[in-house]
């Protein structure tokens, strides 16, 4: 539910309850999504190979890596900044990661030239924007945050705004950008799930694995920190320096998977807010691990649909983008009934 | 909300923006990729022939659409009650894009008058969703609401793109977005009249509207029908909106940043403000976009992405220097 606040607090009573029907309900609901996603992973791999068997699995199973990773890592950044953010609406994308991610892509072709960068290894390059990405996104938030005062609304503002900043400055370079390396710049930025780089995808699992770590190990502090910040500080958290560490691990993976596939602006609220309603918990050991779930299943069967329903007549990302944002007015127009 | 005394600055801020107006028109006429030489205006019947076709239909289909945004993004920050409400944080600007999307592929070779209208009804369901969602729901938080919108207009662009994509209308799409003014001559602009016609209706109902602005149970006590003024600056809003898109493409910010701008210098009457809006929306519009034709000259760059860029690092730093008053907004 897109609830902007923290937990409500109930009764002892009913709290008693939840903590005794507890554990069965997450138990359920986790074994459940992964009996899901193993039918869907099965599914995924097996439709309509037609005996082509040695050609058919690599390939398929190279995809299914790539989705995997770009689904924890969406559900892993979306759950956090929420928790951050203490608002369960945005996304890192509303906050203009993809169009600073597009802005900096574009700026390497542009100021190294589109021969330069076409040369250059994928490798290169994932590593060069990610670096960048992780770099000019962490010194935003520095500048923005400031003291700490301004909070968090503020910047959300912020980077709704400097997205657009971004999204034309990167217009204003195609203008002004000689059309072959534009080309150059658009077999980039957007490659999709269809057309995935080996290493590109090693450097990014690499990536997202100790992201993922730092996150679940530290579930208790973000359990601390929904609490919000005057009451997590008094819980003796450094809340500023946990903050930076979450912001810049967000903007990692945000990185990771934007470099790898493109932008996919709601699929991170989409699975989040399923994941929490599936779970109906605070906790974040089982909301990061429902929502991961989610978004691998809905990756998975959204590329299934994508290749054999729809023939590549859409692109993932609309498809995403279209049910996830549905689903969140959905969610919105049911809440103002209760 | 803020009230600025009527100082000698804020009398004078409309015939100083009427001024600014009136000297970027003249620049914006004289500029172009085929040089013309004012003494040539009154010998050359071919330079007067380009500047009868061309150069003045463009300035002032800018100066319209520049002022009919900005007063549409006042009347919808009004209505809401919201500073971050404007065509392109509401969705508007996406339902229109949605409306002319389907003008195209369902009535093939459809005339203007027609694509404006069908996105004009699309603009208003759209906006007409938004403000009934904000209206329901219950954290109503000042970012909150925008973020609403940008999300609404974020499903309907995604539909957009689902339906162009499968129609190979993706580029065309992406014009409707972005406003581009190059192709702009005679008879390409005259639909913008009927966005400046419902930027004028609005003057006239400046003072419901300032009513309405002040909530359900204030309007209704002063005597003020409450639903009606609302539907009407919703209409109004929206026809300005779905004109412009149709007619040259969306201008992002504008109705953003121009009613904030205005509203700092002039308070929040908007019988008072309203003109000044307009004015200023023109001017941006106009400056933006003869920086856009000199920059690359003789090529030229959409007046969007000038928009885009200046008006965007404007508002960020206005957010910046007084975040205190946007973050209690």
């Amino acid at each position: 539910m897109p609830r902007p606040d923290a937990p409500p607090h109930s009764g002892a009573t009913t709290v008693d309850a939840a903590a005794r029907s507890r554990p069965a309900r997450e138990v359920v609901v986790l074994t459940a999504l992964g009996a899901v996603l193993v039918g869907a992973v099965v599914l995924f791999l097996t439709w309509d190979v037609g005996g082509y068997w040695e050609f058919a699995l690599p390939r398929r199973a190279e995809q299914l890596a790539a989705l995997a990773v770009v689904g924890v890592a969406v559900a892993v950044s979306t759950v956090v900044f929420h928790t951050l953010t203490q608002n369960r609406i945005l996304t890192p994308s509303i906050m203009g990661f993809d169009a600073l991610y597009v802005l900096l892509a574009t700026s390497l072709v542009f100021f190294l030239g589109g021969t330069e960068v076409a040369t250059m290894s994928d490798l290169t390059m994932f590593g060069l924007t990610t670096a960048l990405l992780v770099g000019a996104a962490t010194l935003l938030y520095r500048w923005v945050l400031g003291d700490g005062s301004r909070g968090l609304y503020t910047l959300v503002l912020v980077g709704v705004i400097a997205g657009t900043l971004f999204g034309s400055l990167s217009d204003f370079l195609y203008r002004v950008m000689d059309p072959n390396e534009y080309d150059v710049l658009l077999s980039d930025l957007y490659a999709g799930f269809n057309r995935i780089d080996t290493e590109v995808l090693w450097v990014a699992a690499a990536l997202l694995v100790p992201a993922t770590i730092v996150v679940f190990s530290r579930h208790a502090t973000l359990d601390v920190l929904t609490l919000g910040r005057e009451r997590a500080i008094a819980l003796g958290i450094d809340h500023r320096r946990e903050l930076t560490l979450m912001l810049m691990v967000v903007t990692v993976l945000v990185a990771t998977s934007t470099a790898l596939v493109g932008p996919i602006v709601f699929l991170g609220l989409l699975v989040a807010n399923l994941a929490y309603q599936l779970t109906r918990t605070h906790r974040h050991l089982v909301n990061l691990a429902a929502a991961s779930l989610v978004a691998v299943i809905a990756l998975v069967l959204g590329q299934g649909v994508l290749e054999h329903v729809l023939g590549f007549t859409a692109t993932l990302p609309s498809i995403i983008n279209l049910v996830g944002g549905a689903h969140f007015v959905a969610l919105l127009v049911k809440e103002s009934r209760s | 909300m803020t009230r600025a005394p009527r100082t000698a600055t804020t009398a004078a801020t409309p015939w100083v923006a009427a001024a600014a107006v009136l000297c970027l028109a003249v620049v914006s006429m004289l500029v172009g990729a085929a040089e013309s030489d004012v003494r040539a205006l009154w010998s050359d019947p071919e330079v007067r022939e380009v500047f009868v076709v061309s150069r003045v239909p463009r300035t002032l289909a800018l100066v319209l659409s520049g002022a009919s945004l900005a007063v549409a993004g006042l009347i919808m920050q009004h209505l809401a009650r919201n500073r971050f409400v404007a065509p392109t944080t509401a969705g508007t600007v996406d339902a229109a894009a949605v409306g002319l999307l389907v003008a195209v592929l369902v009535v093939p070779g459809i005339a203007v008058m027609g694509k404006v209208l069908i996105a004009l009804v699309f603009s208003l369901a759209g906006t007409a969703l938004f403000i009934w969602l904000i209206q329901r729901v219950q954290y109503k938080d000042v970012l909150l609401v925008p973020l609403i919108g940008l999300v609404l207009g974020g499903v309907y662009r995604a539909g957009a793109e689902f339906f162009a994509y499968r129609n190979n209308l993706t580029q065309a799409l992406n014009t409707w977005f972005n406003a581009d003014f190059s192709g702009i001559i005679e008879g390409r602009y005259e639909t913008l009249w009927l966005a400046a016609a419902a930027a004028g209706t609005a003057y006239a109902f400046a003072n419901l509207f300032t009513a309405t602005g002040m909530g359900e149970a204030f309007a209704t006590n002063v005597g003020v029908n409450y639903r009606a003024i609302m539907a009407t600056g919703l209409t109004i809003a929206a026809m300005s909106t779905a004109v412009v898109v149709v007619t040259v493409g969306a201008i992002p910010f504008l109705g953003l940043i121009v009613p904030n701008v205005a509203t700092l210098l002039l308070g929040d009457n908007l019988r008072r403000v309203l003109p000044v809006t307009a004015l200023l929306g023109a001017a941006l519009v106009l400056g933006c976009d003869i920086v856009g034709r000199l920059l690359i000259h003789p090529y030229e760059i959409a007046v969007g992405t000038i928009v885009g860029v200046v008006g965007s690092a404007v508002f960020l730093a206005i957010l910046m220097r007084r975040g205190n008053r946007y973050a209690a907004a």
